[in-house]
């Protein structure tokens, strides 16, 4: 064990541990106020605002020895008998002049700017800074530069941290970003012809400590103060980041990456970042519908009556085969095998189309981009496996469809983007009864008996499982709009269970009822758990 | 004062001084060929440190001392880089050095790789040093031919490549660590230590950084010997067990208002006042000496009365200055406003900087804004305060940044404005009747900038 006094508070670390004074400061309850630093990065020690004073402390006499100068604590290792001192007059005046300094020719422009609220700028000079302007009133600029389809930069409000120069040359790789000219006229910029534009280029705008870099997606759509947050998972591909869903009042504004160190450290893809938008398009499935003959107008009907008559239509219609997709949760698809079953005990189970798109797609930094455009794959097969052996795939579906030895489905679906064409759609035409739960009109919704609306990613409360094997819970960021209800909450309704739909229950219920699942079992981490580990763990 | 008869400069004035032939006619390159039949790299070490030399690029710290940083046992490769980015204002005499006697710099290059074991040295030359560049080009070219570069060299299982790298002109560059960035094909933006150059430099790998003065005084000291180089200069002072001594004769570069400016060689410790009087022939037009820099713009300021100082690697600390530095002394006479002074050291800071640490790109800006106003007689006292505190406050001494640019931006800064106070106090009054007392911020001026 290794000692390090913070502020005079004794802190361990494990002997192992390689932190520098920022980290441990922060096991301490202190903070100590950094813009340049970002785990995620390499160690420059520019902005100077995290100087502090350390000293030794000698094992054998306790006399603890002060270094003349101030040092960065980001570039400062902490080690058995490091001294850190945080709230010394010298480290409080140096803070103060930094602040000062990187004021001077910042426009201040915090009424216009979106980051107010949730800027470093704004807080540390609030916290750190001194009241009054020292340097000349000097008339401010507030010039734009496109530096990519995604990103605008503010040139005059950036303090010249360089996290996104870095980010886009050790994580993204691609390094379209740089700093031009000298001293105080530097600046952030592209070169002609060579925008930043690469899948990660999002993450800059979440790097920028100031309001520098703007997200051209969210610019002015929102004060920050109206936002509530979420911990959600993007749905967007197998990779499952975690994410924090920020919306107001029903309405997503933004996707944020949630640092987790297992999936996605600090970062998220711009197609996940950005793909939230079919959340609110006007073309989503509203209303669920049913049609009592082929051919005749589907007629809206109530959720209740769905409940009742959707059974009975299925169980009148004879034989069920079930798609399970890969989009709904652990819990959802738990539910839908169970009601399947209870309506044909002999019903075909199947894991639902699984949209891919490309290759995947790896980075320097080590982030992926998965080519299976669903969340929870691995997930919906463990749930169906222990409903239905061997586990179908979505092509062994429409094989047993084809061969006519069903006479209802009721596929699952909810994806984003258009998944199926008329031919494969047509495969369905002739059965007595189909059921398709989808974001959005298709054509096999059209040849629906019922035609419900499904759920969207930030809708949804349960668990997905990423290619990773690792499970992560989530609770429903906004409510589906009226007129929608999520998957979870029908099949709760129609195994005829009490009260709001309760994912955790049914959680508890997929644990305890398997061995290869136990690890869902009680309270879930906000990283998540790796399945596979406690898998081997109980082998 | 003795006259002192040169010996890095030699080759001045002799016609086709810079040639193979007149280097070794004078000597040069037998002690290599000898030391490298005879030695092993530790003895060059030794022998380097045992002389005493302190690297003359500026801080002034123990070359053998330097050299012996380096990790034991390195599979390799080591490299070293031959500082020629010579942007100190003030200063030349690197450039006396390859232009008139490259090959003494070469000699002094190959003694050092053979020393670290490195075999592949950088030159980087600054860019406005064409002729520099002509003459080592010319002379490395010559001393591959006669077998002194490339591989095996004289027989010995020695070998060393030397190429010479021209820098895009930015003072940075001269940075040890800037100068290996950009070595790398980066911005000259020096880098965190630790890890230290000798440990981590260069493409990653073990490097020694050196300037071409130093090279110089390796040659020397392999061709005369360490009691000769020990017999020069001023002793280390027994009551300062910190002071290592400053041994050997020293390059000082005399500019500015002298009748005579120029390279002079002298022994180090001579003092400021000796040197303008005897090598310089005294204060030109004659006038009186209001001030000058030590060594370099970087250093500080010496008042007339401070001139007595002797220009060791102790002597301007003692007078407040930040050290000897490249030993270039810029005498100003009695002509000039300080506050003249004060704007163009801003000037060049402001421009120089490389932009990385907060404290000095924003404080080198700063204080050249309020340079600015006050000459523009919009000057304020409270200016000087602020002046001061910027002067106070940024630099790496007291921990503020990066590298020593700061430090060096720093410097004149507060040795003017503590030095020269009453001279401030009195434009500022002058200039600006009405405003001189005002402490709330005022408008800026429209500023056109640094360049
Ligand atoms: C801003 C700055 C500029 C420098 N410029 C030079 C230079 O032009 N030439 C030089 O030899 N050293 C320069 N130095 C010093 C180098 O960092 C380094 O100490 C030196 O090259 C080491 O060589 P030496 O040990 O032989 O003196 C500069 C240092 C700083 C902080
Ligand atoms: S001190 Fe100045 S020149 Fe040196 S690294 Fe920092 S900003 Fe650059």
């Amino acid at each position: 064990m290794a000692v390090v006094t913070v502020d005079g508070k004794d802190i361990e670390i494990g002997a192992t541990e390689r932190l520098n004074c920022i980290e441990v400061a922060r096991r301490a309850g202190v903070e100590i106020p950094h813009y340049c630093w970002h785990p995620g990065l390499s160690v420059v020690a520019s902005c100077r605002m995290c100087l502090i004073e350390t000293g030794t402390r000698d094992p054998a006499t306790g006399k603890v020895t002060m270094m003349p100068k101030l040092v960065p604590g980001c570039q400062t290792p902490a080690k058995d008998g490091t001294v850190i001192v945080t709230e010394s007059a010298l480290v409080k005046e140096s803070r103060a002049r930094v602040e000062e300094a990187l004021l001077i020719d910042h426009p201040i422009d915090c009424p216009i700017c979106d980051k107010a609220g949730e800027c470093l700028l704004q807080d540390y000079h609030f916290e750190h800074g001194q009241a009054e302007r020292r340097a000349d009133i000097h008339a401010f600029h507030s010039r734009r530069r496109d530096v990519g389809p995604t990103v605008t930069l503010f040139v005059d409000r950036c303090i010249m941290c360089t996290r996104c120069v870095r980010f886009a040359r050790e994580v993204s790789g691609t390094s379209e970003l740089m700093v031009i000219n000298r001293g105080a006229k530097e600046e952030i910029d592209v070169f002609p012809g060579f925008p930043l534009d690469n899948k990660l280029s999002g993450n800059v705008v979440d790097l920028c400590p100031v309001g520098a870099l703007g997200d051209k997606d969210f610019l002015y759509q929102q004060r920050v103060w109206f936002l509530k947050r979420e911990a959600n998972v993007c749905g967007g591909c197998a990779t499952g980041c975690s994410i924090t869903t920020e919306h107001n009042q029903d309405s997503v504004y933004r996707l944020k990456p949630r640092e987790n160190p297992h999936v996605n450290k600090w970062w998220m893809c711009d197609d996940g970042r950005y793909g939230w938008h079919h959340l609110h398009d006007s073309s989503r499935l509203l209303a669920a519908e049913h049609r009592s003959a082929a051919g005749s107008t589907r007629q809206t009907i109530e959720w209740p009556d769905v409940v009742t008559r959707l059974r009975d239509d299925l169980k009148g219609a004879g034989s069920l085969a079930v798609a399970v997709s890969p989009m709904l949760t652990l819990e959802e698809a738990w539910m839908l095998c169970a009601v399947a079953r209870s309506i044909d005990p002999q019903a075909f189970l199947a894991v639902g189309h699984v949209p891919t798109r490309g290759a995947d797609e790896s980075f320097p930094g080590g982030f992926t981009i998965r080519a299976e455009k669903c969340p929870n794959r691995l997930g919906v097969e463990a749930v169906v496996s222990l409903f239905d052996q061997p586990l179908h795939s979505w092509n062994d579906l429409l094989e047993h469809v084809r061969a006519g030895r069903t006479t209802a489905a009721w596929i699952t679906a909810g994806h984003p983007e258009p998944w199926i064409d008329a031919a494969t759609a047509a495969t369905f035409a002739d059965l007595k009864c189909l059921v398709v739960q989808d974001l959005f009109d298709s054509p096999l919704a059209q040849l629906a008996t019922w035609r419900l609306p499904a759920a969207g990613f930030a809708e949804r409360a349960g668990t997905w499982v990423n290619a990773g094997h690792r499970a992560q819970s989530f609770e429903q960021a906004i409510r589906a709009p009226a007129g929608v209800w999520p998957e979870g909450r029908l099949f709760w309704n129609m195994l005829g269970r009490r009260g709001l739909y309760d994912p955790v229950a049914v959680r508890q219920q997929i644990a305890e009822s398997s061995a290869t699942l136990a690890a869902l079992a009680g309270e879930m981490p906000a990283t998540g758990v790796d399945l596979r580990l406690q898998q081997l763990a109980g082998a | 004062m003795p006259p002192f008869t040169p010996v890095l400069l030699e080759a001045v004035g002799i016609p086709n001084g810079h040639t193979l032939a007149s280097y070794r006619s004078r000597g040069g390159y037998a002690p290599l060929e000898q030391i490298l039949r005879e030695k092993q790299p530790v003895d060059v070490v030794e022998m380097v440190k045992a002389s005493g030399l302190r690297g003359r690029g500026g801080a002034g710290f123990s070359t053998g001392l330097k050299w012996s940083f380096l990790p034991k046992d390195h599979p390799g490769p080591i490299y070293l880089c031959i500082n020629a980015d010579e942007s100190e204002p003030g200063t030349f005499n690197n450039r006396i050095l390859m232009e008139d006697d490259p090959h003494q710099v070469i000699e002094g290059i190959i003694l050092a790789a053979y020393a670290t074991r490195a075999t592949t040295a950088y030159l980087y030359l600054r860019y406005e040093y064409p002729q520099s560049w002509e003459r080592l080009q010319g002379a490395i070219d010559e001393a591959y031919a006669a077998g002194y570069l490339g591989s095996a060299i004289k027989g010995s299982s020695f070998s060393l490549n030397l190429y010479l790298h021209k820098g895009a002109a930015a003072y940075i560059c001269g940075e040890e660590t800037g100068l290996i960035e950009s070595l790398e094909g980066k911005r000259a933006w020096p880098r965190i230590k630790p890890p230290f150059p000798a440990v981590e430099g260069l493409f990653r790998k073990p490097t020694v950084v050196n300037n071409i003065e130093t090279m110089a005084c390796v040659a020397q000291i392999a061709r005369r010997g360490i009691d000769w180089f020990r017999s020069i200069g001023v002793p280390a002072d027994p009551a300062n067990p910190r002071d290592p001594g400053s041994y050997g004769p020293k390059l000082y570069c005399l500019s500015g208002h002298v009748e005579r400016p120029g390279c002079y060689e002298a022994p180090l410790g001579i003092t400021a006042r000796q040197l303008i009087n005897e090598y310089g022939g005294g204060v030109w037009k004659g006038r009186r000496a209001k001030a000058a820099i030590p060594g370099g713009i970087s250093m500080g300021l010496l008042t007339e009365a401070e001139l007595d100082t002797p220009l060791d690697f102790a002597g301007p600390g003692r007078v407040g200055c930040l050290g000897l530095g490249t030993a270039a002394v810029v005498v100003i006479d009695e002509t000039v406003s300080i506050v003249d002074f004060l704007h163009n050291s801003c000037r060049f800071f402001a421009h120089e900087s490389c932009g990385q640490c907060t404290p000095c790109r924003e404080g080198t800006a700063w204080s050249l804004r309020m340079l600015e106003r006050i000459k523009a007689g919009k000057g304020r006292l409270k200016d000087l305060e602020l002046l001061a505190e910027i002067g106070n406050t940024m630099g790496m001494m007291p921990g503020s940044t990066i590298c020593g640019l700061a430090d060096g931006a720093a410097w004149p800064i507060k040795n003017a404005i503590k030095k020269f106070r009453g001279e401030f106090e009195d434009y500022i009054k002058t200039t600006n009747p009405t405003g001189w007392m005002v402490t709330d911020p005022v408008p800026a001026l429209q500023i056109v900038g640094a360049h």
